[in-house]
């Protein structure tokens, strides 16, 4: 938006040309200047939050002859405080239609994050002098039970959240988790750069308040100890837990009983998805499991039954296609308000000009007059311009809602594809057992052919027969995944489908009382000025 | 008419009357837009000291020659100059606008081809004279020369008056062209805005994507309001505007006559001198081209005379043209001034109507 900025401090350069003018309707100013959203998905998106204090062009003299703060701006700010959740603070600014949200229950779960702070990490014997690394202050408000205190703030860093993001996914499988922020490619430079870490700032603390947002997430042990635990965060990452140290060579059943302390690792965790580099092994199980699912060579035994399911992803891959050129022809309209905002602004500027010129040179009555005509267009086109600049700041609020959803739609595909790999998971198991039982078969079949037993075979079968048992464990455990994970979805889907109903109505509403109310507001400062020279139509050509 | 490069638009131009030295009450001509020029051109010439209506622009690029848009603005253009020049009260009595009302096609392409090169005066011309002056000024500063530029202050007052002016309304003119092609381009995003929107309301069966469909057809609609108010803003407020700056250019082209004219005046003077020198020096060595320089002495005083009355009747006709310009330019610009006001009042009524009219509906979808 360089461009637009450029034109800006040109607008404002000629302040003194607009002091002569009385500038006496109440028009607020509109002082925004979107910032791109780092959690768009396509980095290009200029929608955003829009910081509620932007210093302008340091001219005092401008600011002398504009109006206080606006009632535009007070939107602005109570809008960006109960922005993210419909379900926080029941008190929603309904004037600029905020989605329209269920009567929300009294507690509250409020997340600031701020002051970016660069801090060193402690050298270890390895690494002389140590890296830098930038946290955050995050601040909770809350009255919900599971949290010690009602106000508290901790200090995180990004691989904190990332932290966080991961066990989340690992916990609510099946659920529409909101999307993290990027990493993105960090160097020392970049690190000190104010604008990224605004950007950061910000886009952590979308993140987080959409956690907060959500029902069941809002109430998880993660994301408490990330907003409440004092000092380092104790979220361990399941990728160090010692059992997955196992390399590629180990075969299922090793897997399951591990060289833990503990003897037997938890059937629960082979129900967890295979995890890059460790389960090498079970990734080429399942891989080979779903290529002969694709294949349908032997149908396997639990079929993704859902025909319902299979129409509703694809209505909802055909939403996310649509939702997704709404927002590029969105965009595309935000930059065609802009510009026009900008060109009426200019021209009025240009009036303005010729008016003083006029005024000054005047030798004749009818230079005046004409002089006093040109500035009541002037005054009325730089007003217009800045109704312009304040509708278009509204309107990129409002459309947000469609960039926001596109966000949920990946954690929607994210959602689908737990289901996935955890069917993948049970369906790989149950071929297993499968192959178990018909070698077990094939050993007794062979084994009571001897007389007095063999015994090198009957171990074997023993053995077999123990793996068979702990297959089948792992297997109703992963069934049990599966189901819960598909109920997950199932509710998830519900909640998304009002939302989506609510938000979408919320922002059309919106969106459209916007477009309709500063039209009048235009029609208004015009009316007066076609009054005005209404008298020139009568000898019209 | 015609064909490739030849083709050309034809204007039919109808005159209704009641002055005696047209023929009849009512006479309709075909006339192209060079025979526009050259009565233009005639008009200059013959009526130094008036403000000459401005004529609209020749286009050069091929394409844009024959768009609709583009025949309709220089038809209203051709109709404005036409009327001014009737409605003067020295121009219309000329006889050259009486050839362009009444004459047959066939004298009118004669008149016109008599006329190339003589007179025109291309801008590039308008330029070399200023020069020419300038440097004059220059050589009068270093001492070589006596200035031959009018310095009055009157002079002075209406010579940076007219030429700041043009800056200023070249620049409004600019942003106000611009502006028309900002509603044309709000006009096309917001349609294309629409049919994404309707796409996107039938991905869902219900009330949302109901609320979407109208949302978008909505959209449709408003985008065609905007582009009528683009063309209404065009012809109403840019040409008006475009049609001063070319006013302005006019005036300078009259103050270039101006200054051509004193010029020379002051030029004649300087050579009467010197021919008085010239006599009083034969008349006292008694030359037998006493005679002959008295002869050319006479003729140089009645050109000089005649020169000087040329270029008191510009200064008076200019003065008088001022007084005019203002005063017809206040009402020209007092409406298109109204027109654009009144222009983007029914705009955003219109807007703001569409709009609101979807309300009903979406709250009934809302519930």
């Amino acid at each position: 938006m360089m461009g637009y900025e450029n034109q800006e401090s040109h607008l404002y350069a000629s302040k003194e040309e607009m002091e002569s003018l009385v500038l006496d309707d109440d028009s607020p100013t509109g002082t925004a200047q979107p910032f791109s959203d780092p959690l768009s998905s396509s980095s290009s998106l200029p929608f955003a939050e829009i910081p509620t204090d932007q210093s302008q062009t340091p001219n005092s003299s401008f600011n002398s002859i504009l109006e206080p703060p606006s009632y535009a701006e007070a939107i602005f700010r109570s809008f960006d405080a109960d922005h993210s959740s419909p379900q926080l603070n029941g008190a929603h600014d309904h004037s600029i239609a905020s989605p329209s949200s269920p009567p929300s229950s009294d507690d509250f779960l409020t997340i600031t994050v701020s002051d970016p702070q660069k801090e060193q990490e402690l050298s270890n014997s390895l690494v002389p002098g140590g890296t830098a690394y930038v946290t955050y202050l995050i601040t909770t408000r809350t009255n919900l039970p599971e949290f010690d205190g009602t106000e508290f703030s901790v200090r995180r860093r990004f691989r904190d959240v990332v932290t966080l993001s991961d066990r989340l996914a690992e916990s609510y499988r099946g659920f529409f988790i909101p999307l993290r922020p990027d990493k993105s490619v960090v160097e020392s430079q970049v690190m000190q750069k104010q604008e990224f870490l605004e950007q950061r700032r910000a886009a952590l603390e979308k993140y987080l308040r959409r956690l907060a947002a959500h029902p069941v997430i809002r109430r998880s042990e993660e994301l408490r100890m990330f907003l409440e635990a004092n000092g380092k965060l104790p979220l361990v990452r399941t990728t160090d837990v010692a059992s997955r140290m196992l390399d590629g060579a180990v075969q299922l059943p090793k897997q399951i009983f591990g060289e833990t302390a503990g003897g037997m690792v938890d059937a629960n965790e082979v129900a967890q998805p295979a995890k890059g580099g460790r389960d090498l092994l079970r990734i080429f199980r399942e891989l080979k499991q779903s290529v002969s699912n694709d294949w349908g060579g032997v149908k396997p035994p639990v079929v993704e039954e859902d025909k319902e399911l299979v129409e509703k992803k694809q209505k909802l891959h055909d939403f996310e296609q649509q939702l997704s050129n709404v927002s590029q022809q969105a965009e595309a309209l935000v930059k065609a308000q802009q510009d026009i905002g900008e060109t009426m602004g200019q021209m009025g500027l240009a009036f303005v000009k010729l008016t003083k010129f006029e005024t000054e040179r005047a030798v004749y009555d009818s230079q005046r007059t004409r002089a006093a005509d040109m500035k009541n267009v002037a005054t009325a086109s730089v007003k217009a311009s800045r109704l312009y600049r304040e509708l278009n700041a509204q309107t990129v609020k409002h459309l947000d809602k469609l960039h926001e959803y596109l966000g949920v739609m990946l954690a929607v595909n994210n959602a689908f594809s737990d289901r996935s790999s955890a069917l993948l998971t049970v369906q790989t198991l149950l071929s297993e057992l499968s192959s178990l039982n018909s070698r077990i078969e094939k050993l007794e079949a062979a084994a009571s052919k001897i007389f007095g037993g063999d015994r090198s075979r009957i171990r074997k079968i023993e053995e077999l027969k123990e793996t068979h048992r702990v297959t089948e464990d792992a297997k109703s455990s992963a069934v049990r995944e599966y189901e819960r994970i598909k109920e997950n979805n199932k509710n998830e889907l519900e909640r998304f489908e009002k939302e989506r109903h609510d938000d979408f109505l919320g922002m059309l509403r919106g969106f459209i009382v916007n477009q309709a109310g500063y039209a009048e507001k235009m029609a208004n400062v015009w009316k007066t000025v076609a009054e005005e020279t209404s008298g020139y139509a009568k000898h019209g050509s | 008419m015609g064909n490739g490069v030849q083709a050309y638009i034809s204007y039919k131009v109808i005159t209704k009357t009641n002055l005696p030295e047209y023929q009849g009450n009512e006479k309709i001509v075909i006339r192209r837009y060079s025979d526009f020029v050259w009565l233009h051109d005639r008009l200059f010439e013959k009526y130094k000291g008036i403000f000459i209506p401005p004529l609209p622009e020749k286009s050069t690029v091929e394409k844009f020659r024959f768009s609709a848009e583009f025949i309709e603005m220089r038809r209203q253009a051709l109709d404005v100059f036409v009327n001014r020049i009737a409605s003067h009260h020295e121009l219309r009595q000329s006889d050259d606008l009486r050839i362009f009302l009444q004459a047959d096609e066939q004298t009118m392409d004669r008149a016109r081809f008599q006329e190339t090169g003589i007179f025109k005066k291309k801008p590039a011309d308008l330029i070399q004279i200023f020069k020419d002056v300038q440097s004059k000024v220059s050589d009068v500063v270093l001492g070589k020369e006596k200035p031959v530029e009018e310095s009055t202050p009157e002079y002075e007052k209406i010579k940076n008056y007219i030429f700041e002016l043009e800056d200023h309304l070249a620049e409004a003119q600019k942003h106000a062209y611009r502006l028309v092609k900002r509603h044309r381009e709000l006009g096309e995003s917001l349609s294309e805005f629409g049919k994404a929107v309707k796409l996107l309301g039938t991905c869902d069966d219900d009330a949302l994507g109901k609320a979407f469909s109208e949302l978008g057809a909505k959209a449709e609609i408003i985008s065609i309001k905007l582009q009528k108010e683009a063309h209404h803003l065009l012809m109403n407020f840019e040409e008006p505007l475009k049609d001063y700056v070319r006013a302005v250019q006019s005036i300078k082209a009259t103050i270039a006559e101006r200054a051509t004219a004193f010029k020379k005046q002051c030029e004649l003077a300087e050579t009467i001198k010197f021919k008085e020198i010239d006599l009083n020096k034969y008349r006292l060595t008694r030359s037998e081209k006493l005679a002959e320089a008295e002869r050319e002495y006479e003729m140089l005083k009645a050109e000089g005379e005649e020169t000087s009355r040329r270029f008191d009747t510009i200064v008076r006709l200019m003065n008088e043209e001022i007084v005019r310009f203002q005063e017809q330019k206040t009402s020209d610009m007092g409406l298109a001034f109204h027109e654009f006001a009144k222009g983007q009042a029914r705009l955003s009524n219109g807007i703001a109507d569409a709009w609101r009219s979807l309300l009903p509906k979406l709250e009934a979808h809302s519930s």
